[in-house]
C-alpha cells in the first residue's frame, strides 16, 4: 500500500522548496493569503507529487494560515493527495455514460492488472489508480486517463497495451 | 494587430477581416475538429495528414482551421470541408490516410466520396446558438472571432447602451440559467446592479461537475471569446470591473485556450484598461478547481476562490448581495454566458421566437450512454425528448427500444419511455420528477437495471457530499445504505417506503441545490420503475419456494395448523396447495410435515 512508499530524495525536496517559495513570492504581497491557498497547493503537488505535512506547514507558513487551515483545505477536495503517488496517475472515469458502457469492468481490469485497489499505487511507484467523475468525453466512453492522455473505448483486454507504454 | 484604442479601430479591423476573407471567395476551408474529444480520437496526425498533402500538391487558397467540437463525437475524428460557394461537407472518422485522400477529391473534381448524412436529420433539427461559432472558428486566433462580428455587441453596449438598458434586453429575452437552475439572468444582474456593495465580481461557473455533461467544456474549447465577451458585458451591466472563470482542472484544454483567449483580448485592448477608449475597464482571471463536484453550487464556488473549503451556505443572502469576500457577485454559467452576445446582437424578440413562453431559446444536450449518435445537440426548448433521442439521437445503439433517459445529472432523475412525449422545458422535466439540470442526457438501454443506476447516483452524492448539513451527510449515506441493500438481495419491501419518506424529508431540509437534489435519482427511479425494486427484493429473497407433492400429501393438516399467514388450502385427507402469491418462506409447514410432502427449492 502505499503508506510503505518512500517520500522523494531529500535532494530534490530542497529545489522544490525554492521553486515553491519563488512561485508564492510571484503573487503580490497582500495576495499571500488564504486567497491563493489553493494554486499554491496545486504547485506543491505538481513539485513533491503529493503534499506531505511537512509541505503544507510550509505552506501554512507562508501564507499566513494554521496548518489546521491548510489541511481543511487539502483533505476537502479530490485533486489533493496526503499519500506519495505513482508516477503515472491511471484515472478511470466512473460518470455515468461510463459506467453504462462498463467502466465497472475495466475498473476490475485495471485492479487485477496493477494489482492495487482504487486510490492505491504500486509498489515500484511506477502507477497510482485513481477515479474521476466525467472527463467530459462521454462520446468516448469508456474513458481512461493516463497523466494527460486520453484513451477512449477501453476495453479490458486493450488494458495491457496501454499500460506498457508508460514506464 | 495593434491594440485597439478606440470603437471604430474595432470596426475597421472587422471590415478589414472580412474583406481579406471575402477576397479569396475563391478559398475553401478545411475545419479539424480539436477538442479534447477530437484530440483523443486522432485529430492531430489527421491535422498533420492533411497539412502535408496540401504542402505536397502546392494547393493555393486553402485555410486549414484548427477548430473546435462541431459536436459529432460519435464519428470522431471530424473535417468540414467548405469549398466556396458551397455547403459544409462533414466527414467523419477520418483517419490520416483519409485526410490525405481527401485533399486529392478536393483538388480533383471537388466530390468527396462518402460524405458523412449528418447535414440531414440530426443537423436540421437544431439550433445553433450558445455553439454557432463552435467548429466553425479557430479558438486560439481571436481574428477569427472579430471577422465573425466578435466584440462588436460589447463596442455597441459601451457607447449606446446603458448599463439598464443591456439588462432589459436580457431580461426582456427571458433567458435563464443553463446550469440547472434556470433563474432568470436578467433579474440576476439586476439584483447586482442595485446591490450597493463596491467592488462588484463577476463569475463564470464553469465546474462542469455533472457526469455526462460536456456542452461547456465544447464552448471553451471550440468558442472562449464568446464567454470572455460577455463577462465583461455582464461587468458593464452591473458595474463589475473584475471576473473570475471558476474552471475545472479536470479540462487542461480549455484552460489552456482560455488562458491564450484572455491573453489576445488583453493585447487587442478588448480587456484591461479603458476598453476601446469607453471609460470602462474590466479584466479577469482564471481559478483552478480542485475536484469538488459541489463547488459547481455558487456559494460553495465562492468559497472555493477565497480558497476555502467548497461549502455552501444558506441563501439569502444571495451572492448578488453577499458573494466573494461579502461583495456583490454575479454568478452565470458558460452556456447562459454564450447566449448573451447573440442576444444582444439580434434582440430579445428574436430570441423569444425560438423555444418556448416560459424557457425561451435552446438549450444544449449532451447526448451519452446508449444511443447511436453520441454528442452535442443544441435544440429550441420544447421540443420533445422523443424528438431529440430518436430523431437527432438515432435511437439505441442495439435497436431495441430506449428505456430511460436521465437528465440532470446526479441531481437529476429517471425519465421513462412513456413520458417521451414531454416538451423540454424547466418546469415540465421537474414536474416529472427530474430536472433540466446542466443538459446532459443519458440514454438507459433496455438492459440497464434502474436500482443499479440509483445506486450509482447515490455512491457518487454520499462521495461528494460536503458533509456541512446533517440531512445530505448522514441522510444520503442512509439512502444508500438501503439501496446498497437491495442491490445485494438483502431488501424488504419496507424499505421502499423508508426510501421514499427518507428521499423527501432530504429534499426539504438540504442545505444547497445538492443536497436538495440528491435523492432525485432514488424517488424518480422508485416512481417510474417500482417494479425493478420489487423484483430486486424479492430475487434477494430468493423465495425458497415451498410447494406441496400432492402424491405425497395425506391431508394431515399439521402445515395448515402451522402456517401463520395462512395459505394454505385443501380439505381434510385430500391435498393441500399452498397458494404462492402470498407465501412469506417462512419454513414452519416444512418443518411440521412428517410425510416430506413438502419439498423446498
Amino acid at each position: 500500500m502505499a503508506e510503505a512508499c518512500l517520500p522523494p530524495p531529500a535532494a530534490d525536496t530542497a529545489a522544490f522548496y525554492r521553486e515553491l517559495d519563488a512561485y508564492i513570492a510571484h503573487f503580490a504581497a497582500e495576495l499571500r493569503t488564504r486567497t491563493v491557498l489553493i494554486p499554491v497547493l496545486q504547485k506543491a503537488q505538481e513539485l513533491f507529487g503529493y503534499l506531505p505535512q511537512e509541505v503544507q506547514r510550509h505552506v501554512a507558513g507562508a501564507l499566513g494560515l494554521t496548518p489546521g487551515e491548510v489541511g481543511g483545505v487539502v483533505t476537502f477536495y479530490h485533486y489533493f493527495s496526503t499519500q506519495p503517488r505513482g508516477r503515472h496517475t491511471v484515472n478511470i472515469c466512473l460518470g455515468t455514460a461510463c459506467y453504462v458502457r462498463g467502466a465497472k469492468k475495466v475498473l476490475e481490469a485495471l485492479r487485477q492488472e496493477l494489482n492495487i485497489e482504487l486510490g492505491g499505487t504500486t509498489a515500484d511507484l511506477r502507477f497510482s489508480l485513481c477515479s474521476q467523475r466525467c472527463f467530459g468525453a462521454c462520446g468516448l466512453a469508456p474513458v481512461v486517463m493516463i497523466d494527460k492522455d486520453v484513451h477512449s473505448r477501453v476495453s479490458p483486454k486493450k488494458l495491457a497495451g496501454i499500460l506498457e507504454k508508460y514506464t | 494587430m495593434n491594440k485597439l484604442v478606440k470603437r471604430e479601430e474595432l470596426g475597421a479591423l472587422a471590415v478589414t477581416l472580412q474583406a481579406e476573407a471575402a477576397k479569396g471567395a475563391g478559398v475553401a476551408r478545411i475545419f479539424v475538429g480539436m477538442s479534447t474529444c477530437g484530440i483523443a480520437s486522432g485529430a492531430e496526425p489527421v491535422y498533420a495528414a492533411i497539412a502535408a498533402a496540401l504542402a505536397e500538391h502546392k494547393v493555393q487558397n486553402v485555410e486549414l482551421v484548427k477548430a473546435g467540437c462541431v459536436g459529432l463525437c460519435y464519428v470522431e475524428p471530424t473535417v468540414d470541408i467548405q469549398l466556396p460557394g458551397k455547403p459544409v461537407v462533414t466527414l467523419g472518422n477520418v483517419t490520416p490516410e483519409r485526410g490525405r485522400q481527401l485533399v486529392t477529391e478536393m483538388i480533383g473534381n471537388g466530390q468527396f466520396e462518402s460524405p458523412f448524412s449528418v447535414n440531414d436529420a440530426a443537423f436540421k433539427k437544431q439550433v445553433r446558438i450558445a455553439l454557432r461559432h463552435c467548429g466553425r472558428l479557430d479558438p486560439e486566433r481571436i481574428a477569427d472571432y472579430v471577422r465573425e462580428g466578435g466584440y462588436q455587441s460589447l463596442a455597441k453596449a459601451l457607447f449606446e447602451l446603458k448599463p439598464e438598458d443591456v439588462i432589459k434586453t436580457i431580461k426582456d429575452a427571458g433567458l435563464r440559467g443553463r446550469g440547472g437552475g434556470g433563474f432568470l439572468t436578467g433579474l440576476k444582474w439586476e439584483l447586482a446592479r442595485n446591490a450597493k456593495a463596491a467592488p462588484k465580481y463577476i463569475v463564470c461557473n464553469a465546474d462542469e461537475g455533472d457526469p455526462g455533461a460536456f456542452m461547456d467544456r465544447s464552448v471553451l474549447e471550440g468558442d472562449p471569446h464568446c464567454v470572455l465577451e460577455a463577462m465583461a458585458l455582464a461587468g458593464y451591466a452591473v458595474g463589475a470591473r473584475y471576473g473570475f472563470i471558476y474552471c475545472r482542472a479536470e479540462y487542461p484544454l480549455a484552460v489552456k485556450r482560455l488562458e491564450i483567449a484572455i491573453g489576445q483580448a488583453r493585447e487587442l485592448g478588448l480587456l484591461g484598461e479603458n476598453i476601446l477608449g469607453s471609460g470602462f475597464s474590466f479584466d479577469m482571471q482564471i481559478k483552478l478547481g480542485a475536484g469538488a463536484f459541489v463547488c459547481g453550487e455558487e456559494t460553495a464556488l465562492i468559497h472555493s476562490i477565497e480558497g476555502k473549503r467548497g461549502e455552501p451556505t444558506v441563501k439569502p443572502p444571495f451572492p448578488a448581495e453577499s458573494g466573494l469576500w461579502g461583495k456583490s457577485t454575479t454568478v452565470n454559467n458558460v452556456e447562459t454566458l454564450a447566449c448573451v452576445v447573440p442576444i444582444l446582437e439580434k434582440g430579445s424578440a428574436w430570441f423569444r421566437s425560438i423555444g418556448t413562453e416560459k424557457s425561451p431559446g435552446t438549450k444544449v444536450f449532451a447526448l451519452a450512454g446508449d444511443i447511436k449518435n453520441v454528442g452535442l445537440v443544441e435544440v429550441p426548448m420544447g421540443m420533445t425528448i422523443h424528438e431529440v433521442l430518436e430523431e437527432i439521437g438515432g435511437g439505441s445503439r442495439d435497436g431495441k427500444p430506449i428505456k430511460a433517459v436521465q437528465t440532470g445529472g446526479p441531481s437529476g432523475g429517471c425519465i421513462p419511455q412513456s413520458k417521451f412525449d414531454t416538451p423540454i422545458e424547466y418546469e415540465s422535466l421537474t414536474a416529472l420528477g427530474s430536472i433540466m439540470g446542466s443538459g446532459g442526457l443519458i440514454v438507459m438501454g433496455s438492459n440497464t437495471s434502474m436500482v443499479n443506476i440509483a445506486h450509482f447516483y447515490l455512491e457518487f452524492t454520499c462521495d461528494e457530499s460536503c458533509g456541512k448539513c446533517t440531512p445530505c451527510r448522514i441522510g444520503n449515506r442512509r439512502l444508500f445504505e438501503i439501496l446498497d441493500r437491495i442491490v445485494k438481495g438483502q431488501g424488504k419491501m419496507e424499505d421502499l417506503l423508508k426510501l421514499e419518506e427518507l428521499g423527501a424529508v432530504i429534499k426539504d431540509t438540504a442545505l444547497c441545490g445538492l443536497g436538495q437534489t440528491s435523492p432525485n435519482p432514488v424517488l424518480s427511479t422508485l416512481r417510474w420503475f417500482r417494479s425493478e425494486y420489487e423484483d430486486a427484493i424479492k430475487r434477494g429473497q430468493k423465495p425458497v419456494t415451498y410447494s406441496i407433492l400432492a402424491e405425497k400429501c395425506v391431508g394431515c393438516r399439521a402445515c395448515v395448523k402451522a402456517c401463520p399467514v395462512p395459505c394454505i388450502d385443501g380439505t381434510a385427507k385430500k391435498p393441500h396447495v399452498i397458494r404462492q402469491e402470498e407465501c412469506i418462506h417462512c419454513g414452519a409447514c416444512f418443518a411440521k410435515c412428517k410425510f416430506a410432502a413438502i419439498v423446498k427449492e
